[in-house]
């Protein structure tokens, strides 16, 4: 028993940094396209420059770990629990837009947060993992 | 034009995931593997696995439909059609995967569904 909470800690520590890698690199790349001192026009250039921006690269770096520790997060669980529990990112993305980036949300879209948030708390509360593999400690 | 678009988007969606999951599941990435001395070479071992190449082969197709769909349609369609992805992938993880999938994951994943439609509306 306190094996497999130790494992179910561990699942729920890496579905924490999916959720903040990917919601951090698209905050990181949405502030970089939005920020840019260019019009995107014809020229290459000003591409090359825009990918080469800090916030870019950064946002770009963030969802490449986003990827990888997805990945490693479907070894440790299931299909069915990652993707509903990992939709948190589209909640916290949401709020980081209203409070960081001055964008609003719509009663509706408050609606939706309250949907969301009772979902996740559903999957959360069935074992992440029915298939048999599991991460060793 | 539309609706074939979402078809792709959802499809190569679904399958980029199977792959992952059926591959990650058959060889499972540890918890010690993930120290700072392993990782390299754990993650440089990931792209030499042939069902993930794919799998992030069509996660490509799928931001490229994406994209395209942006061209033809409001955002507020685009992200709402797609977060049916979650039900039909629930449906294949039970179906192909053979995961458990209990009623509580059922009603989850439905209402993270329509949280999604509803939030990006």
């Amino acid at each position: 028993m306190a094996a497999s909470r130790a494992v179910d800690l561990k699942t729920k520590l890496l579905t924490l940094f999916v959720v903040a890698t990917n919601v951090l690199g698209n905050v990181s790349l949405s502030w970089g396209m939005k920020h840019q001192n260019a019009e995107l026009g014809l020229s290459p250039w000003t591409y090359i420059r825009l990918i080469f921006s800090p916030w870019v690269m950064l946002g770009t770096m963030l969802l490449i770990l986003w990827l990888l520790s997805r990945m490693t997060l479907l070894g440790w669980a299931d299909l069915s629990y990652v993707l509903p529990v990992t939709a948190m990112g589209y909640v916290l993305t949401a709020l980081v837009g209203r409070y960081f980036l001055g964008e609003a949300i719509s009663y509706q879209g408050w609606a939706g947060t309250v949907l969301i948030v009772a979902g996740i708390v559903l999957v959360g509360m069935t074992p992440p993992n029915t298939t048999g593999s599991e991460p060793r400690r | 034009m539309k609706w074939p678009m979402v078809a792709t988007i959802v499809g190569c969606t679904a399958l980029a995931d199977l792959l992952q999951s059926f591959e990650m599941k058959r060889h499972v990435v540890k918890v010690e593997d993930l120290r700072p001395g392993r990782l390299a070479r754990v993650l440089a071992g990931l792209a030499h696995r042939g069902p993930l190449v794919l799998a992030v082969f069509f996660m490509a197709i799928s931001f490229f439909a994406f994209m395209k769909l942006l061209s033809l349609a409001d955002v507020s369609f685009a992200v709402p059609v797609t977060a049916a992805s979650v039900v039909i992938e629930t449906v294949l993880a039970k179906l192909v995967l053979k995961e458990t999938v209990t009623v509580k994951r059922w009603a989850g994943a439905c209402l993270v569904a329509c949280g999604v439609a509803l939030l990006a509306m």
